[in-house]
């Protein structure tokens, strides 16, 4: 992927001698060390919180942990794991967010797949409603109502089902199969008398296999990170997910005080907690990151060439 | 069809509720009980101080986020464009997108743990390095909030929106650059002469998709870094409707802020779009 990015100018310059003849040398350093610092604030504060996680109380307590954990201590994840309340809602989230990225996918495919097609008609009518909804929305309260008077208030679906739909991905989907697919390709498989949906799952699906991968990304890391809907829809605490829990924990007015219940028999000071509960809620992410990341400049690359 | 099925039921079957905002709305009499009384809701939040006082927050915060957040990952890519160690540029832009992956409640658990006046990380420092007496409290006091607020929210992004300027550089034609080499341009020249020319079609797609948004305000953000203290600058439109609409009940009144909210959001996209396609460029829509 890097090397989209690298373009005629810096390999002019590592082959045509531009190195040598550099006339500004310091800017080079300049930049070198401003780009390692911002990269320094992206990592940095995750390995501060780690150490303190890991770090004994009075060692948090002297303000004496920095980036290496002092007198390591486990104790805080062991009553993060005895309450059981972060792990039993990261469970809950990873199945909720593989049950909204399947259905999100499935429903992309359906949306985007007919509106390459010429043969469909009204097809531009179709994507206008669909994208409509893009720029204009009925905003919280119509949407809350709307949701009560479907049942869904306090379901797990009221997170699935109303995002599944999302038309910026149906766009991204929809100029990814407008410019690798060649028309041709289908029309011959059309002639050998192949149906429309073994035209798509054949033939059509197996060559998109990037995008789906990145757009299954896009879904499940946006289910991951969001909350706001939890907050607005669901008040049992069985159904909220890790984000809307890590929020309520941490971020909740009380920032001193965090609330584990009474079983796990908290021997950490609440910021020794509170690391650790950042940390536990982090972790996937972080773990999963540099393995995914590929997939998303891909994706923002196909968004990109459209707009 | 089922997405065609999926808009209908979720988001059109939505739209018949903003008739609410023309109504003194009671939940308990429901949509046929309520009574219509035209546009008196909107007259009324035009007169709320609270009204008053979000919509001036979000308009001030959402311009100051496009006065530093839009220009942050041009120049970033311009930077990077720079580099020519290629695994050096790999590595920084992996990490350099990181922020973008982590959901708001964790930008703001990590800045709350090391922004705390007492026991943060960053207080400590400065303290120990004798460049302040007392911590500053950066999420705890507003006016220090509003910068916090605003440079959390660019560091956040700020990497992750170079792909798209990054992408636009690659496709400069390069013979453009051999030609500035021949002439005997400056790196800076080559920048501001050919680079930035070179961007600037994405740079104004982008900037109108930007416009379009100065009205709305992200509900996580603002919620996940609230606190009783900077309540004066966090108390924008989103939190309005939130609090006025779920919390208090005033179902009528937070519909009515949100429909206007949308519409006035609809109305900049389509002028920005017009504005763009006069200048002629490609517009949007």
């Amino acid at each position: 992927m890097s090397d989209m990015f690298d373009n005629q100018y810096t390999r002019i310059s590592t082959r045509g001698g531009y190195r040598r003849g550099s006339r500004f040398p310091i800017a080079d350093i300049f930049i070198i060390i401003f780009i390692s610092i911002l990269c320094l604030t992206c990592i940095l504060p995750f390995v501060h919180i780690a150490a303190k996680s890991i770090s004994s109380n009075t060692a948090v307590m002297s303000k004496s942990v920095f980036l290496l954990p002092k007198e390591i201590d486990f104790s805080a994840y062991k009553s993060i794991f005895k309450d059981g309340t972060l792990t039993r809602s990261m469970v809950y989230t990873v199945y909720m967010t593989a049950l909204f990225t399947a259905f999100g996918m499935i429903v992309t495919i359906c949306g985007a797949y007919p509106i390459t097609k010429k043969r469909l008609k009204g097809r531009n009518v179709l994507s206008f409603i669909m994208l409509f909804t893009l720029y204009f929305s009925a905003g919280l309260i119509p949407e809350y109502l709307l949701m009560k008077q479907l049942n869904l208030l306090n379901k797990m679906w009221v997170l699935i089902l109303p995002l599944m739909f999302s038309p910026y991905n149906m766009l991204i989907m929809k100029s990814f199969l407008q410019s690798t697919i060649p028309d041709s390709l289908e029309e011959s498989a059309f002639l050998d008398g192949a149906s429309d949906f073994q035209i798509l799952f054949r033939i059509v699906l197996p060559l998109s296999k990037p995008i789906l991968a990145t757009l299954s990304l896009f879904y499940a890391v946006g289910r991951w990170n969001a909350y706001a809907d939890a907050k607005y829809f669901i008040t049992k605490r069985s159904l909220q997910p890790i984000q809307y829990i890590l929020s309520n924990m941490v971020l909740s007015s009380s920032i001193e005080t965090i609330s584990l219940s009474e079983s796990a028999e908290v021997k950490s000071t609440p910021e020794v907690i509170q690391a650790a509960t950042i940390m536990f809620a982090t972790l996937p992410i972080i773990c999963v990151y540099p393995f995914i990341q590929k997939y998303f400049v891909k994706g923002v690359m196909i968004g990109a060439i459209k707009g | 069809m089922v997405p065609i099925a999926c808009v209908f039921i979720f988001k059109y079957a939505a739209y018949p509720g903003l008739r609410m905002a023309f109504m003194d709305f009671k939940p308990a009499k429901g949509y046929a009980g309520s009574e219509w009384v035209g546009f008196k809701t909107f007259a009324k939040i035009f007169s709320d101080k609270d009204f008053q006082r979000a919509l001036n927050n979000s308009l001030v915060f959402n311009f100051l986020d496009l006065l530093i957040g839009f220009p942050a990952p041009i120049i970033l890519a311009l930077l990077l464009n720079e580099l020519r160690y290629k695994s050096f540029k790999k590595v920084t832009q992996t990490i350099l997108y990181l922020p973008h992956f982590l959901s708001w409640v964790i930008v703001a658990s990590v800045s709350y743990t090391l922004l705390k006046p007492e026991t943060g990380l960053v207080n400590i420092l400065l303290i120990k390095m004798g460049m302040i007496e007392t911590g500053i409290p950066f999420l705890t006091e507003k006016w220090h909030w509003a910068a916090s607020y605003l440079l959390l929210a660019v560091w956040q992004s700020m990497g992750w929106g170079t792909i798209v300027y990054l992408a636009a550089i690659t496709g400069i034609n390069g013979e453009l650059y051999e030609a500035a080499y021949l002439d005997g341009a400056s790196r800076w020249q080559n920048v501001w002469y050919i680079t930035l020319p070179g961007i600037r079609r994405t740079t104004i797609a982008l900037l109108i998709m930007n416009l379009g948004r100065i009205m709305g305000s992200n509900f996580e953000r603002l919620d996940s870094f609230g606190n009783v203290q900077v309540k004066d600058f966090q108390y924008q439109l989103a939190i309005y409707i939130y609090e006025k609409g779920l919390s208090a009940g005033n179902f009528s009144r937070a519909t009515a802020v949100g429909l206007f909210q949308a519409l006035v959001g609809l109305l900049l996209v389509l002028l920005a779009d017009r504005f763009a396609k006069m200048l002629g460029e490609d517009g949007l829509i």
